[in-house]
């Protein structure tokens, strides 16, 4: 039989591990990893510009400026994030107000939902570790700066920011995979990523093994990809604090 | 806005079943995570081989995916096993299989905790027991274990923490959590938000309350530890 007509004619599995299934589905994975892919990216990139500003005002003195920040980063990290993404999918629409404006085209998207419910989520996050990087400034790097007569922005800019996201790298490494784990809750609200391609894929044959194995395997690799990223990253932003090599 | 039309008791039954998940699968996490170190640290080499792929695997798969495979396809291998035997068709409940399955990755953080807690005891206090006299076993249970607490604890807390919100997706497999009844009580009464706030609301109850009881524990195993 050929390939195709072996994939039509497919029904239930006899043996106990068939991935005929699976390689027949091999495209609606495929078409479920880029949307992974698009959702954790486009998270991960505005939830990080989200995040310097809200790690800027929570290492603020000032309890009137940390204490929405702070309120902030405390209710995205205190609850999960399936929760979050609930609470927009499925509680805005609980609003006429939201149901009637312009926004509403957005929040009744799953997507788009998904989407803001990440991003929230790690700018929460990515704020909290900034947070601790920016206070953990050596006080001798701010005195030197302003002897050398630098601005309050200036400090900011050339030598709390730049070290921070430095001292900030190992932490932020394991937010992104983190990230890329949390993300498959996006399948549980009808998006198609990789866990919603292998949810589908289990009921339509009933091959909860293959299925939710495959979707992990392509989660693993990623990992992987990520964690040597990472370490590639780490090898050149901190190469000042390696042992000199003679 | 927070009329719950007397759905908080529902909530809070279902928060008895979060609770409940989390502190039979963190007593799993720790038997596993024990287990784990003591492997990655044992001089066999099978044992650490078994070790390193478990806590490898484990924490490169979303933990949504393990349940999944532990759900659906622990259901299929029990019911195989159970028809061979001539036993008939056996249901594995939502609750055993949330609760395996998140026991089961928690365990592998917990195993990098404990090994990292068990190199931190330092090595002086592990020759005095030797000296004294005492066996492996007398050395592990009476000097590393108590003198690794101190070191495991502040790593142990963020996985309490991290586990408490993995919780929520055994909603997901349709176990009767806090998340689910909100979902049930805000489709029943067209107030979803209404009701999924008090569930985020109530998690962070249940952490603010895990923060306080791991700085009391903090405090009490260090005792006579000096502080800058």
């Amino acid at each position: 039989m050929r390939f195709k007509d072996k994939c039509d004619a497919w029904g239930l599995p006899n043996d106990p591990i068939d991935f005929s299934a699976i390689v027949c589905n091999l495209p609606l994975y495929l078409e479920g990893l880029w949307v992974t892919v698009q959702l954790v990216v486009m998270a991960l990139a505005i939830g990080l510009i989200l995040a310097v500003p809200v790690a800027l005002l929570a290492s603020s003195r000032s309890i009137w400026i940390k204490a929405l920040p702070k309120a902030f980063i405390y209710f995205f990290r205190g609850t999960p994030l399936l929760v979050q993404m609930f609470l927009i999918y499925y509680g805005f629409g609980q609003f006429e107000a939201i149901r009637e404006s312009f926004l509403w085209p957005i929040f009744r998207e799953a997507y788009w939902c998904a989407l803001i419910a990440f991003t929230l989520n790690t700018a929460g996050y990515t704020a909290e570790m900034l947070r601790g990087a920016i206070e953990q400034t050596p006080f001798g790097e701010i005195e030197a700066a302003k002897a050398c007569g630098m601005s309050g922005a200036l400090i900011y800019r050339q030598i709390i920011l730049p070290s921070a996201f430095r001292r900030a790298l190992p932490a932020y490494g394991n937010e992104v995979i983190f990230m890329l784990h949390g993300s498959a809750v996006a399948g549980v609200i009808t998006i198609i990523d990789l866990f919603g391609a292998a949810r589908i894929v289990n009921s339509r044959y009933f091959v909860p093994f293959e299925s939710y194995i495959t979707a992990g395997l392509f989660y693993l690799i990623m990992t992987f990809a990520l964690i040597w990223l990472f370490k590639r990253l780490e090898h050149r932003w901190h190469a000042y604090l390696r042992p000199r090599e003679t | 806005m927070f009329d719950l039309h007397g759905y908080f008791p529902f909530i809070l039954k279902g928060m008895a079943v979060t609770v409940q998940v989390a502190l039979f699968s963190l007593f799993i996490a720790v038997v596993l995570g024990m287990l784990g170190a003591v492997a990655k640290l044992s001089k066999s080499r099978v044992a650490q081989v078994i070790a390193g792929f478990y806590t490898t695997i484990i924490r490169g798969v979303p933990d949504l995916v393990l349940m999944m495979i532990i759900f659906f396809g622990g259901q299929l291998v029990v019911n195989n096993i159970s028809e061979s035997l001539g036993w008939g068709y056996v249901d594995i409940s939502p609750f055993i299989a949330g609760t395996l399955t998140i026991g089961f990755i928690f365990g592998a953080y917990m195993a990098e905790t404990f090994r990292g807690g068990i190199l931190a005891v330092s090595r002086g206090e592990i020759e005095a027991g030797y000296a004294f006299g005492m066996t492996a076993k007398q050395v592990f249970f009476r000097i590393t274990l108590p003198a690794m607490v101190r070191h495991a604890l502040p790593a142990f807390g963020n996985n309490w923490m991290v586990l408490v919100k993995a919780t929520a997706l055994v909603s997901v497999i349709g176990l009767q959590d806090m998340v689910y009844n909100a979902n049930q009580a805000g489709g029943t009464t067209r107030q979803p938000f209404t009701f999924l706030l008090v569930v985020a609301l109530l998690y962070l109850l249940i952490t603010g309350i895990s923060d306080v009881a791991l700085r009391w524990a903090d405090r009490k195993f260090s005792v006579g530890v000096r502080r800058a």
